[in-house]
């Protein structure tokens, strides 16, 4: 749709999509994105190794920025093993110009735990931690670390990049896959391709069932929605959840240029609602304008495939996955007051 | 000041003189005493400026004690046999990244069959994890030596692990000394990081290195251990300076005059082997023996230049390599070159199992007719053992070995599952 808006009395012509996204430059610069800002803190500066249109990249990058913003630069931020990790520090060279611990695979919440207390300890209460993960670091191998920096309500947020398998090692299947997905180890072969239907933990909620001060579910397709969430975690103490969903090209077998628009779809299907939750209760949802149909989401992605055969479309499992989005949409009433 | 006091409180209060910034407790016997005691110390006040984490896993604690130590703080944490595997992954991540933490292994076996007594399994397992090992003889040098423990550490960026025999001293009462606030802070300033976790100077710490630099890596990691050779018996006699007594050092050799058989061993085992020494000189026996206080650094010159008179040593060994033997006397056996000396390795005290001091004697007199086997297992239950292997030539069994033994030996006692009923 085009439309004109008022600027500092200067009409301007925007596009807006079909969500509630809005320019920057339509908005007065106090509600204008960290990302926009020429004094952002680059937490990951160019120069990196990611591939192109690598969503965790960007997510990271959002995410991280505004968390800095907010700390007003005082912040530490700790580091799972995975693609992040690997593609910003391949040593002697770091794309990290913020102060950065990288230990192992599975336990970046209980360094991060242990980096506050540090921090604590040594009176310099100022300093606020940030610790991130691949799903798979976060859903499957640092799960017990991370209900134990919940339940102890240690004073971290705690973000995971969701690209939903462990793309370090090359596409594998983890707990984060979402059903029918093909990986390297659920591949598209024999009368079931892809991953189980039924499997898999949704972890947002798990998070919530520790009633941890904050949890919320961001997009790289939603910018101000995703800082917005990240500054609000900032201002809270204790163990704080934010889980964002990064679309993988390489994993997903989808173009690079594509990484927004289904990160945007994913949100609009009703695939990958938006909410926050305080103290293990939902307290608001980003609500969907329109909502597409999930093939509309599947379709550009080479991971499923196997549901598009020519001539061989699998509506039984397209409707297995409607129907999860359906459900979605239901639960957290995704379509607004009244609508389901 | 004098008290009659647990080895593990003993500790737990040494440990609390040194200030630590960040502890970490995870249960597991015969360890548990010490962080209990630990928290009971922060909760009420006594060990001011420490947080004390409650951690769901030794896996956790280490990466908890990690986060502290990157962060800036002084970090602790204890564990014990399985909670040392469970960790596994974290304890080299800590030395590889060059953390001071000081963490005590109340020395344990390994399970299958789960035990929880005392041996070395768990810490041979890990000596190669780049961590300096340290290993107490006394429950009065196991409260001593976790003070040494934070200056060494420090001093190199190289974690220590003081390894206390589990129950033997971590759960014995004795008379230890301990030192006051004042005099543990003379001797121990304030933890200086070399390199922190710091939002005004930020460092990326952990990055991915690759075969360019790997090497270099390492090299540097065993040139620690190398500078600790030298570091560890400067503390000691720093220490003995300090509080007039002996702890610590590379090693210590005992009546090596005229030694011709040398007993060679870790930890408290040492005690009763003294015994048994000076029994043995009593009779004209020229027994001596060596105490390894440090087995990580490896004091290879040390030990090449205390064993240059023996005639034959022998390794008291509380852990067995399987397919191997002694991973203490494979390791001796380095520091021998140049003397055409046998090295025999003696298995005892796994799994918990008394070490007497006829059995060491006896030991000494074998050694003596040069007629051990290049490994002994002292105590040996030998008609058990080949009973066993007696009815296992005639019948492949599969399974655990425990239960299988236990079929041998008791078969009455073997519960047989009756086929289950249609229905049930
Ligand atoms: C203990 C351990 N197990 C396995 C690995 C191998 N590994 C490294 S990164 C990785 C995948 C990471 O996946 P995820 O956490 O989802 O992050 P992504 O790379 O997808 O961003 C795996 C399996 C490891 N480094 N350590
Ligand atoms: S594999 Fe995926 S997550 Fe990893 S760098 Fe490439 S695009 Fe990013
Ligand atoms: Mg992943």
């Amino acid at each position: 749709m085009n439309d004109q808006a008022e600027t500092g009395g200067q009409r301007v012509r925007f596009y807006q999509t079909g969500t509630h996204t809005v320019g920057n430059r339509l908005m007065d610069a106090a509600t204008r994105t960290v990302q926009s800002s020429i004094d952002r803190s680059n937490a990951i500066t160019s120069g990196h190794r990611a591939c192109q249109g690598c969503g965790e990249a960007l997510g990271a990058r959002y995410a991280l920025d505004a968390a800095m913003r907010a700390a007003g630069g005082r912040m530490v931020a700790v580091n799972a093993t995975g693609c992040l990790e690997v593609f910003t520090t391949p040593y002697p060279e770091t794309s990290w110009q913020i102060a950065w611990l990288h230990s192992v695979f599975g336990n970046a919440p209980a360094v991060a735990t242990g980096v506050a207390a540090a921090m604590r300890a040594t009176g310099r209460t100022d300093v606020r931690v940030v610790a991130q993960g691949g799903d798979g670091g976060t859903t499957d191998i640092g799960f017990g670390c991370l209900s134990g920096m919940f339940e102890r309500n240690d004073d971290v947020l705690y973000i995971c990049y969701d690209n939903e398998a462990y793309m370090n090692t090359g596409v594998q299947r983890s707990s984060a896959t979402p059903a029918f997905a093909r990986t390297a180890t659920t591949p598209a072969v024999g009368p079931h391709p892809g991953n189980v239907f039924g499997t898999g933990k949704n972890l947002p909620r798990i998070a919530m069932a520790h009633e941890i001060p904050y949890v919320a579910t961001a997009s790289v397709a939603d910018l101000h929605d995703l800082e917005a969430k990240v500054t609000r975690a900032m201002a809270i103490g204790g163990a704080r959840y934010i889980h964002i969903m990064v679309p993988c090209p390489l994993g997903w077998g989808s173009a690079s240029q594509d990484t927004i628009k289904l990160a945007r779809l994913a949100v609009e299907s009703g695939l990958f609602p938006l909410f926050e939750a305080e103290h293990g209760d939902v307290t608001a949802v980003k609500t969907i304008r329109h909502q597409v149909p999930v093939e509309a989401y599947l379709r550009p992605q080479k991971r499923f495939a196997h549901l598009f055969r020519e001539g061989h479309e699998d509506h039984q499992t397209l409707a297995a996955i409607q129907a999860m989005a359906d459900a979605n949409i239901r639960r957290y009433g995704l379509l607004g007051e009244g609508k389901a | 000041m004098l008290k009659q006091i647990e080895g593990s409180q003993g500790m737990a209060e040494a440990i609390a003189l040194c200030r630590p910034q960040v502890i970490c407790a995870y249960p597991i016997t015969p360890q548990t005493h010490i962080v209990e005691g630990l928290g009971a110390m922060v909760k009420d006040g006594r060990l001011q400026g420490c947080e004390y984490i409650n951690v769901e896993s030794e896996f956790g604690a280490m990466s908890v004690a990690i986060g502290a130590s990157a962060g800036g703080a002084r970090a602790y944490t204890a564990t014990a046999s399985q909670g040392l595997l469970f960790m596994a992954e974290a304890v080299y991540n800590a030395a590889g990244l060059g953390l001071p933490i000081v963490m005590t292994l109340g020395n344990r076996a390994i399970g299958a069959p789960i035990n929880i007594w005392n041996d070395h399994s768990d810490a041979m397992a890990l000596k190669d994890a780049g961590w300096i090992q340290l290993y107490a003889e006394t429950n009065q040098e196991a409260a001593d030596l976790h003070i040494q423990a934070f200056r060494i550490a420090e001093e190199l960026s190289c974690p220590v692990m003081v390894c206390v025999d589990g129950f033997i001293l971590t759960h014995a009462f004795e008379r230890i000394d301990l030192p006051t606030q004042e005099e543990v802070d003379r001797f121990l300033p304030p933890y200086v990081p070399v390199q922190q976790l710091d939002p005004d100077n930020p460092y990326s710490i952990g990055a991915m290195v690759g075969p360019e630099a790997f090497t270099e890596v390492r090299y540097l990691g065993h040139q620690k251990h190398i500078d600790a050779l030298e570091v560890i018996p400067r503390v000691a006699d720093e220490f003995r300076a300090a509080f007039g007594r002996e702890a610590g050092g590379l090693i210590r050799p005992y009546r090596l005059e005229g030694a011709e058989t040398v007993l060679v061993a870790l930890g408290s085992i040492n005690g009763t082997i003294k015994d048994v020494v000076d029994a043995e000189r009593e009779r004209g026996v020229k027994a001596g023996a060596i105490s390894i206080c440090s087995f990580r650094p490896f004091p290879l010159a040390e030990l090449n230049e205390a064993l240059s008179g023996a005639k034959r040593v022998v390794c008291i060994e509380k852990s067995l390599s399987p397919g191997l033997g002694g991973v203490l006397a494979s390791n001796l056996r380095m520091a021998l070159r140049g003397h055409a000396v046998p090295v025999y390795t003696v298995i005892a005290g796994l799994g918990g199992r008394p070490i007497l001091r006829s059995g060491i004697a006896g030991v000494i007199e074998a050694a003596g007719r040069d007629a051990l086997d290049d490994i002994t297992f002292l105590d040996l239950n030998r008609s058990a053992v080949e009973g066993q292997l007696t009815r296992a030539a005639g019948l492949r069994e599969s399974g655990p070995i425990a239960e299988n033994l236990l079929k041998a030996l008791n078969p009455g006692l073997v519960h047989r599952v009756s086929p289950r009923r249609a229905g049930e």
